[in-house]
């Protein structure tokens, strides 16, 4: 694995700040797993905790006017991009105060007003809601990233999406969230060649490997793709390597990876990381201490609200099929 | 036809195209060969690119799936873009993006933001293109909420309606018959733009009701003509224009009048509109009906050899046939 990026010379609040973000996301899918398990959220779910990371990283490179699309592993990329945990948590557990009203769930949030273009439900289907969003930013100076994991490698839609992005030199970044895991099959057993990167070199897209559990690794590499692509250079491909805690869904304890690997990944949590670089940039213990409070009342508020919150009245909803 | 019949169907594609992209620059146009000399295999879009440039207009790689993803993330950020996917039988490829992306938004986003773009592509057979380049698609996204489908019948249909696709907020397929193209026929009026979801009465009559859409009213009309003349037989030609809204208000006013309904789909019966028509119809108007059957095609791929495909592909003489047949008259000389 690459190894993480030299500590910028960024002020060390800006990170503190982000590490609020992952923790935020991590005591966020903490929330989805017990709410689940008290059948509060419905049908399934499928949680990114160790993955923080990635997003955080990611967007901590765009302006808000900049475009996101996620996955149906996708709380981290809502809230990284700005999605109001409240409303976030509402839609989780179908509630009418949701950021869609309890009409999308966990698998399908849309959050325009904060550039979240979607999350999709369809493995692959983000890289083209990313690429077409990019046609819109070309015109308008901004980027489009597409969040996609290694799976989605195999689709159609990643290699007809790069390429298309490439020969139209479209502002995009295509960001793959490498967790080795293809729902329950190991991403080496499924992709040939074995290198994501080198699918996207194929097409002349420039692609780097990265360690997607520093934050810091993934901000770097994130900055200098996007500054790639709104200058006009096209897009670039970042495999940021990291690794799910869970399973794939809800109903997936993930039995299938071997305990040892497991370990390894799991003294590697992105928090941990975070907190180390924090500690070697002079940020104190009680600095750190302060936000994960905060957080942790911000979450704890998120789902009180949500759990008061009504489920949408069928009788009152007034669904139209087609805009007017 | 008469002699203002100056209006071919792919000219005016083109002129709907170039009039709704003067008069909104966030319409852009975009799919395989488009904007090449030639303007597309079915040279329905020459000279668009010199107008507008390649930053509205440009030609893709051959790649359905992104061309279509790409234009539903086009569309909720801000474009209205028109793509096309050359033959309707590549919408397999381009299904994703339409049936789960494009046609879902604006419901399971609470009305965030909507969808508009306009799917073209060429459908239909006669053209003896074979079995994977013949096929009407329609009906394979009729059944999804969202999708709105429109089948012009004539140049001047052809012109509103893509006007209105263009100009409307959500996610149109639009699909023009190869059989079509070269047709000519009265031009509209300038600036006309047909509301979509509204059927249209294309010849009034009294004895039975005749339903089609896309080259289907042509050929109705052509029916109806000769069984007028060769045996006093009034038929009603409604032209639905779009499956999806289905005006199905104006067939069952008809039908109210007339009493007797056809269907002509140039497909097959299973799982196609026209079935699906007559099941609403049975719902809505069985008090009024006398009679109601299909003419579509046979439950096969559509074949090449020229003898079978005219065999396979309901046109004028076969509509004339059904209803003679089923109004028990034998047909003239």
């Amino acid at each position: 694995m690459t190894v993480g990026a030299t500590v910028s010379t960024e002020a060390p609040a800006a990170y503190l700040e982000r590490y609020g973000l992952m923790l935020l996301i991590r005591l966020f899918e903490t929330e989805m797993q017990r709410l689940f398990l008290k059948g509060e959220v419905h049908g399934t779910t499928h949680l990114c905790a160790g993955q923080e990371a990635v997003p955080v990283g990611v967007c901590s490179a765009l302006e808000p006017d900049d475009y996101l699309a996620g996955t149906y592993r996708g709380h981290g990329h809502a809230l990284a991009k700005g999605t109001d945990p409240d409303a976030l948590l509402a839609e989780m557990l179908g509630r009418a105060t949701g950021v869609c009203g309890g009409r999308a769930g966990s698998m399908n949030v849309i959050d325009v007003e904060h550039g979240l273009v979607g999350c999709f439900g369809i493995v692959g289907g983000s890289i083209a809601a990313a690429t077409g969003a990019a046609l819109s930013a070309k015109q308008e100076g901004r980027v489009a990233v597409a969040m996609f994991g290694d799976g989605a490698t195999n689709q159609g839609y990643f290699h007809e999406c790069v390429n298309f992005a490439k020969v139209l030199a479209l502002p995009a970044v295509f960001v793959c969230e490498n967790n080795f895991y293809g729902e329950f099959t190991p991403m080496l057993k499924v992709t040939g060649g074995g290198d994501i990167t080198a699918r996207a070199a194929a097409y002349g897209v420039p692609a780097r490997t990265v360690d997607g559990n520093d934050l810091w690794a993934v901000r770097e590499a994130a900055v200098q793709a996007v500054a790639r692509a709104r200058s006009g250079d096209g897009p670039t491909l970042l495999e940021c390597q990291t690794y799910r805690h869970h399973g794939h869904s809800k109903a997936d304890p993930g039995k299938y990876r071997p305990p040892e690997e497991v370990e390894r990944w799991l003294a590697r949590d992105p928090l941990n990381v975070a907190r180390e670089r924090l500690r070697q940039v002079g940020v104190s213990d009680d600095e750190v201490a302060g936000v994960e409070e905060t957080t942790k009342l911000r979450i704890d508020r998120a789902v009180e609200s949500a759990l008061a919150a009504p489920y949408p009245d069928p009788a009152a909803e007034h669904a139209t099929e087609f805009a007017p | 036809m008469s002699v203002d019949a100056t209006l071919e169907f792919r000219h005016a594609i083109r002129e709907a195209i170039i009039e709704e992209m003067e008069r909104d620059e966030t319409v852009v146009f975009f799919g395989e060969d488009i904007a090449a000399e030639q303007g597309g295999v079915f040279a329905v879009t020459p000279g668009i690119q010199e107008r507008f440039g390649a930053g509205r207009v440009f030609d893709t790689p051959i790649s359905e799936l992104a061309i279509t993803g790409a234009a539903f993330g086009a569309a909720v950020t801000g474009l209205r873009p028109i793509i096309e996917i050359m033959f309707g039988d590549f919408m397999g490829l381009s299904m994703d993006s339409l049936v789960n992306q494009s046609a879902k938004y604006w419901y399971i986003s609470r009305e965030q933001r909507s969808v508009p773009l306009v799917v073209r592509s060429a459908v239909g057979g006669g053209g003896r293109f074979g079995a994977m380049h013949s096929q009407t698609h329609a009906t394979w996204f009729q059944g999804v909420p969202g999708l709105k489908i429109v089948f012009p019948s004539s140049p001047a249909e052809a012109k509103g309606l893509l006007k209105a696709a263009i100009r409307d907020d959500n996610p149109v397929i639009f699909l023009e018959h190869k059989r079509l193209y070269s047709v000519k026929g009265p031009a509209p009026e300038a600036g006309e733009v047909i509301p979509l979801g509204r059927a249209r009465v294309a010849r009034p009559g009294g004895d039975l009701t005749i339903v089609s859409v896309g080259k289907g009213v042509p050929d109705a009309l052509e029916a109806a003509e000769r069984l007028a003349g060769e045996h006093g037989i009034d038929a009603e030609v409604i032209d639905l224009r779009t499956l999806r809204p289905l005006d199905l208000a104006t067939v069952l006013e008809s039908v109210s009048r007339t009493n007797r309904l056809l269907a002509v789909e140039e497909g097959p019966a299973i799982g196609g509109w026209a079935s699906g028509l007559l099941g609403l119809l049975a719902e809505h108007g069985l008090h009024d009906l006398d009679d109601a059957w299909l003419l579509t095609t046979g439950e096969l791929p559509i074949p090449y050899s020229p003898t079978l495909e005219d065999a396979f592909i309901p046109g004028a003489d076969a509509i004339a046939a059904a209803v003679r047949e089923r109004a028990g008259v034998a047909a003239a000389r």
